[in-house]
């Protein structure tokens, strides 16, 4: 019964925290499956996260922060492409820049609306049902998945990226783009045109894994998204770049954080400092045990400029 | 020499003009904030340059970001992206105060400082052993192993500072003080009880040592080679691997080293959570130094200012401000950059199709 339980509880908190991963990865996907390094998600979604504690605190509506949320993360996607597509920009240093600003920025909107490091506690997205304080560990499981509106979201969005990718005709253009710049340009297509599709969106998926973060924690905190937009790429590595196999990736480090909060509420005989690195090591370990086995998007990281053919 | 002169007058340009619009950019917030921003930047320069203290701490503080902004314009040169100078940094300073800690309180073995400097720079080297020997042996990506590194070495620091004896000064976050012999001559006297110290002696001998290391060994031509051009490098007999592995280590050490400035030279103990972001940014000092690592020096001075002069506007704007403005200024540098690289490219074709 107890070991059910911790297992209804692992299942249950696995999904909660992969959100955040989930999100950011199938934003990164898109991205660099359109041929652009995008470490800017790190970014992407402390600002998601910033912008829906920020409208949901000042509108009352957490419905109003989530939406507000997606078009802040879609700006700061922006900055990315506007120096990496437009002007051709090293994609890593480009992403590492706007990290930094996006970090800054969101402090310094902290300083400015609250005064303090963090937000005041905002409303959380309400639920499809209330769920019974008696329920079991079965019942928390079916009510996070099928009555958490994000966690829903989320899970349309995964079928809808995927569907996006194998089977539009935008999404193998967007894949072509990252093979082969110059015979997407020679069909006449806009190469700078795909590439912008490809970072924005991953601006606007990787916020609403933002808005995530705070809902789930009912506030925001400098710095929340703690290396997850880093990781969310390293899932994207490891998925292969396509938008299930990222998804699995995803979950994978969500159980690690899981299991790691597990571990530290369990009181285990592990210092609680190590194993808080436990996600971060997984990121390496799968990093490490993949090489050889992905092939990137061929033209991944580099810029197209029309004028070298 | 002229082409020369002339190439590094063009990089300042680019250098100076990408701060000067980061200014206004900056300006704009400013006004949006209802603030003067003239008002505002006065008291930014005047809050650290304006007195001897404020000055020693922009010493101070461009002493440790020549360590790291050296570190990783290294990194740049060979074309790898040390991201891991955090870790690094704090891994040195932790290494610096535990080899330290070793010798007796009242000892007076002379050298200690230098041992202890050592070690500094061997624990930089060991927080970047791991990306290095991954990139070396399975080809990691080093972008994202550096990053994840920063999280698993600050923790393993701070697991190590509670967990062995007689390290940590009970009911404090910070560990023993250090034997007399290990400290670092203060300049505090010079500038007013600031934080300025011998250290800044050995960032700028760093700086030099690497400029020497890349532009007069063979090591340093290799590093460059396998920067620039990869493939021919490795046509040409570079060990590309040895290269890679050896140029983030030695990234690593330096950054490592720059915990001396303050485990040494200022508080002569170690303290959880001193480095606060320096080692993110030295990435930008070194590319406002255009990855030269003597050019990084002005960079840091920049930075230290701009770092320092933040705690003066505190009063009137966020001084998160700041890290907004460092951010901009990496981005009008690259932008810049790749624009003064395509006008150059242009004028030479213009000047070609003359000839």
């Amino acid at each position: 019964m107890l070991e059910a339980i911790f297992a209804f509880g692992m299942l249950t908190a696995t999904i909660r925290l992969s959100i955040p991963y989930i999100l950011a990865a199938l934003g990164g996907a898109s991205s660099e499956r359109a041929g652009v390094v995008n470490i800017a998600l790190e970014g992407i979604l402390v600002t998601g996260a910033f912008t829906a504690a920020a409208v949901t605190y000042a509108t009352g509506s957490p419905w109003i922060g989530l939406f507000c949320a997606v078009p802040a993360g879609i700006a700061v996607a922006a900055l990315h492409a506007l120096a990496t597509v437009t002007f051709r920009a090293d994609q890593i240093i480009s992403g590492l820049a706007v990290n930094l600003f996006a970090l800054g920025a969101t402090k310094f909107g902290a300083k400015l609306i609250w005064g303090k490091p963090h937000s005041e506690n905002i409303t959380k997205l309400p639920t499809v049902w209330k769920l019974d304080h008696e329920a079991g560990g079965a019942a928390t499981l079916a009510h996070t998945v099928l009555a958490e509106p994000m966690v829903l979201l989320a899970a349309a969005l995964i079928v809808a990226v995927w569907l996006l990718h194998g089977r539009t005709v935008l999404g193998l253009r967007l894949q072509a783009v990252g093979e082969n710049a110059h015979a997407v340009d020679t069909l006449g297509l806009s190469v700078p045109r795909l590439r912008w599709t490809g970072v924005l969106a991953s601006g606007a998926l990787a916020s609403l894994g933002g808005a995530w973060l705070a809902f789930d924690v009912t506030q925001f905190s400098n710095g929340m998204s703690a290396g997850k937009g880093y990781i969310a790429m390293a899932a994207v590595v490891f998925g292969k770049w396509r938008p299930l196999g990222a998804t699995l990736a995803c979950l994978l480090f969500g159980a690690s954080e899981a299991l790691q909060q597990r571990l530290q509420v369990a009181n285990v005989k592990v210092s609680s400092e190590l194993i808080g690195t436990l996600p971060y090591v997984l990121t390496i370990v799968a990093l490490v045990g993949l090489v050889g086995r992905a092939r990137p998007p061929a033209a991944l990281g580099v810029p197209y400029e029309k004028s070298s053919a | 020499m002229r082409k020369r002169l002339q190439d590094a007058g063009l990089q300042l340009a680019v250098s100076a003009a990408a701060v000067l619009l980061a200014l206004v950019a900056g300006a704009v917030f400013i006004v949006a904030l209802g603030k003067n921003p003239f008002s505002v930047y006065a008291l930014l320069v005047s809050g650290s340059l304006g007195d001897n203290y404020g000055f020693g701490q922009v010493v101070y503080k461009s002493t440790s970001l020549v360590f790291v902004g050296v570190a990783v314009a290294m990194s740049f040169r060979a074309g790898l992206f040390n991201i891991g100078a955090e870790g690094q940094i704090y891994l040195g300073a932790f290494a610096a105060a535990w080899v330290g800690l070793q010798w007796p309180e009242d000892t007076t073995f002379g050298g200690l400082w230098v041992v202890c400097c050592l070690a500094g720079f061997a624990g930089g080297a060991v927080a970047a052993a791991v990306p290095a020997v991954l990139k070396a042996t399975r080809g990691t990506h080093e972008v994202i192993v550096t990053i994840m590194m920063n999280f698993i070495v600050i923790a393993g620091v701070h697991w190590m500072l509670n967990r062995i004896p007689n390290l940590k000064e009970p009911e404090t976050v910070h560990t023993w003080e250090l034997a007399k012999t290990a400290h670092l001559r203060s300049y505090g006297d010079v500038f007013k009880g600031s934080a300025a110290n011998t250290s800044v002696w050995i960032a700028l001998a760093a700086a030099a040592a690497a400029a020497y290391l890349l532009w007069r060994t063979r090591t340093g031509y290799e590093m460059r080679a396998a920067g620039l051009a990869p493939r021919a490098a490795e046509a040409g007999g570079v060990r590309m691997r040895w290269t890679m592995c050896l140029t983030l280590l030695l990234s690593g050490g330096l950054a490592g080293l720059g915990g001396v400035n303050f485990v040494l030279g200022n508080k002569h103990y170690f303290e959880q959570e001193f480095s606060a972001g320096v080692g993110f940014m030295g990435i930008a000092v070194a590319l406002l130094g255009r990855s030269h690592p003597i050019a990084v020096v002005p960079a840091a001075l920049l930075f230290a200012t701009l770092s320092e002069g933040a705690v003066a506007i505190g009063r009137q704007v966020p001084n998160e401000i700041i890290d907004i403005l460092q951010a901009i200024v990496i981005l009008f540098l690259l932008v810049g950059a790749r624009l003064l690289d395509r006008a150059v490219a242009a004028w030479q074709k213009a000047r070609l199709a003359h000839a």
